[in-house]
């Protein structure tokens, strides 16, 4: 876990505002990684990363497996510290922050392999989502006071409107995570992920698994996301089809580096992008132990 | 109910099941007859909410009454009350262990704080003090420290509370095997403490004192209310079931709230719920503190209760002893924690020493049973593993994962209300 990860070299130089985050929001960039690198022992993850996602605007990260892309995620969202650089968010630095203050700062995400709460229903995974956004305390629980009541309510509401945004049908909404079907439990968890009421959603391959058919409506509905929502999407993906269908801007890793970035169209034609992907004389074999 | 036709019949072999189980543990047999119907009631109106409540308030008040239908104390009473107490225990354990998911196999050291809560406070161990707040009788004229106990209460839930976080705070980065590890070594840290604390001198104050006990303790002395006395167990009942009471509210109201969600989704899964949102650190913390606090409030009463703070009270086994009555009960299932302390004890403090015991010998063989008590509970849990892994009464969620989750519901209803019978 991301507390047992040894301190990031360089973090929060005590020069507070550090100019360019602030500059990063004025600029219609909702987040910003500069120079990321991690690195486990040895082993290179992610090699001096720079990145940015603009305002309301669906970006994707492709690279074949092992190129360290759900790494490069997992210290956006917190679990990893990034071993060197530094990340901001709506203009705050937040390198290095527990995964919950980032999440409650706007960032969701989803999970490559799902991971949704087994034993808890849809509606009280999606509740779950919106802890950060609720106040109720132990003693406050305990007595149930007003407010709390009242927070309970609005919470529960809240969640069956985002069940039913996704597309979850009403009576599955009590069903045990665990008895949905692969499909639904992919809506319950983007909902759950929608409930934080983020800014920017980070989805780990959505479509793994899924038909054609299928992809197809997830990309619409990622269309949807970023213009009725406003949302900034981050993608992780796979299929290149979606990737290119979706994407305003792509950045390509390989062995933890970014070999290219730019326009789908641009990256798609990319020598490097085809080598990375394609194999080059001999040397691609290795893994690095995450996809 | 999947099969509403067998509904009648259920409900009257839980009921049956009831009384036989009253007259084996020698309860008395119009409160046996009358819990039978409430539990054939409420596995009959096992799906009507409404119902389930008013059979609930039935037994809260069968409960109430159930002391005045025996002897004041040596039988039946005895056991009650110790299976009250370890009630509340159990229930906190269940915070931790069945909420949180995190395996504390050292809970016996907030039972050692917690009695010696009332060693220092309602005892002369303290020899040298004289302070007394609102205590009458003998109590008031005794040299040490006597406190009402409703004061000790407070302070063994804040000792324990804080004791709680102290132990959880190591095992923050830690998960599953590793956390029962460190709790099992606090839960020995406590106990050799409690046995070496004669030794240990603070001031001229003894820390503990040993295998000797801090004795005797004063009995509970409520204001307004008489002293306790040990030949009148009756008072001592009520007492027990109002913390029982106090502890089920807390664990109810705990379970369907903001925190209980984040509980239940932090043993679910750790890092979904903290990319969800919900902070690892405090939330794991408020489930030591919490579940630690109730294990403080059942120390202090059990040593007064029994009298002494003694290091023998304090081993490993009892640590264990709780966790089997939260396991065998059904991990986070409130309802089945208690049925699981309320069974555990009568089989370990009555049924084993009492009607069991001189089974072997009759049967031609040398020993007694109580020699095996420890055996029986692992047979026990063993079998329970096998035939009902949810537990006697499951939480709902495990329930369904274990069982409708698979597709055999039909012999789970069955199973179930059966097993309902023995509460």
């Amino acid at each position: 876990m991301s507390e047992t990860e040894q301190p990031p070299a360089e973090r929060r130089s005590g020069a507070a505002p550090g100019g360019d985050g602030d500059a990063s929001a004025a600029n219609g960039r909702l987040l910003v990684a500069e120079q990321v690198t991690k690195a486990f022992g040895g082993l290179v993850a992610v090699e001096d990363v720079s990145f940015s996602i603009p305002q309301r605007s669906i970006v994707s990260i492709i690279g074949p497996n092992g190129a360290g892309k759900t790494t490069f995620f997992n210290m956006l969202t917190g679990l990893y510290k990034p071993t060197m650089g530094r990340i901001s968010f709506d203009g705050k630095d937040i390198t290095a922050k527990r995964p919950d203050k980032i999440t409650s700062l706007g960032v969701a995400r989803t999970f490559q392999n799902i991971r949704l709460f087994a034993t808890m229903s849809a509606i009280e995974n999606v509740m779950v989502g919106q802890h950060a956004r609720m106040k109720a305390g132990l003693f406050g629980s305990i007595l149930r006071l007003p407010g709390v009541r009242k927070e309970e309510r609005r919470v529960d509401e809240h969640a069956r409107e985002m069940l039913s945004y996704v597309g979850l049908d009403e009576e599955l909404h009590s069903q045990l995570a665990i008895n949905l079907a692969y499909g639904d439990q992919r809506r319950v968890e983007i909902a759950r992920a929608l409930a934080s009421g983020p800014k920017l959603l980070l989805l780990d391959e959505p479509t793994a698994g899924m038909n054609p058919q299928e992809s197809r409506r997830l990309t619409e509905f990622m269309r949807k996301l970023r213009d009725e929502k406003g949302l900034a999407i981050l993608l992780i993906e796979h299929d290149m089809q979606v990737v290119m269908e979706v994407s305003e801007h792509i950045t390509v890793l390989d062995h933890g580096e970014k070999i290219a970035e730019g326009l789908p169209e641009d990256v798609r034609n990319e020598e490097r992008v085809i080598e990375a992907y394609l194999g080059r004389q001999s040397d691609d074999d290795e893994e690095e132990g995450e996809g | 109910m999947r099969r509403p036709e067998l509904k009648p019949l259920i409900a009257a072999a839980a009921a049956g099941l009831a009384i036989l189980i009253g007259l084996l543990i020698e309860m008395d047999t119009t409160m046996s007859v009358v819990l039978a119907l409430l539990v054939g009631l409420r596995v009959f109106f096992a799906d009507d909410p409404r119902a389930v409540k008013l059979i609930a308030v039935g037994l809260v008040v069968w409960a109430i009454v159930l002391p005045l239908f025996h002897v004041e104390a040596g039988g039946f009473i005895d056991d009650a009350v110790l299976a009250l107490a370890y009630a509340v225990m159990a229930l906190g354990l269940n915070i931790i262990v069945g909420f949180a998911g995190l395996l504390d196999l050292g809970y016996v050291a907030f039972f050692a704080i917690g009695a010696l809560a009332a060693g220092y406070f309602m005892s002369g161990f303290v020899f040298d003090a004289n302070i007394h707040v609102l205590v009458s009788g003998l109590n008031a004229e005794l040299p040490g420290i006597h406190l009402s106990f409703p004061l000790v209460l407070v302070i063994a839930v804040i000792l324990c509370t804080i004791a709680g976080m102290l132990i959880g705070l190591p095992t923050l980065r830690l998960r599953g095997d590793y956390i029962a590890i460190v709790t099992l070594a606090f839960g020995e840290i406590a106990g050799r403490l409690v046995l070496n604390g004669d030794e240990i001198s603070i001031a001229g104050q003894k820390l503990t004192n040993g295998r000797q006990g801090i004795t005797p303790v004063d009995k509970i002395d409520l204001p307004l209310l008489q002293p306790f006395e040990a030949l009148n167990l009756r008072p001592w009942f009520w007492l027990a079931l109002a913390m029982l009471l106090l502890v089920l509210f807390v664990n109810y109201r705990l379970r369907d709230s903001r925190l209980g969600r984040a509980w239940i989704a932090l043993r679910e899964d750790e890092v979904a719920a903290a990319s969800m949102g919900v902070p690892l650190v405090k939330t794991k913390l408020l489930a030591y503190g919490t579940g630690a606090a109730f294990g403080g409030m059942s120390g202090a009463f059990l040593a007064s209760l029994s009298n002494t703070v003694n290091a023998d009270q304090f081993q490993f086994s009892f640590s264990i002893f709780i966790l089997a009555m939260v396991i065998l009960g059904g991990l986070g299932s409130i309802e089945g924690v208690v049925v699981g302390a309320i069974a555990l004890t009568y089989i370990n403090f009555r049924l084993i020493p009492d009607v069991l015991n001189d089974v072997p010998s009759k049967i031609g063989l040398d020993f007694d049973l109580t020699e095996l008590s420890f055996g029986i509970f692992g047979f026990l849990l063993v079998i329970m593993m096998v035939m009902r892994p949810e537990g006697l009464v499951p939480e709902r969620r495990r329930k369904q994962e274990l069982v409708e989750g698979i597709g055999t519901g039909e012999t789970a209803g069955a199973g179930e209300s059966v097993v309902e019978a023995r509460a």
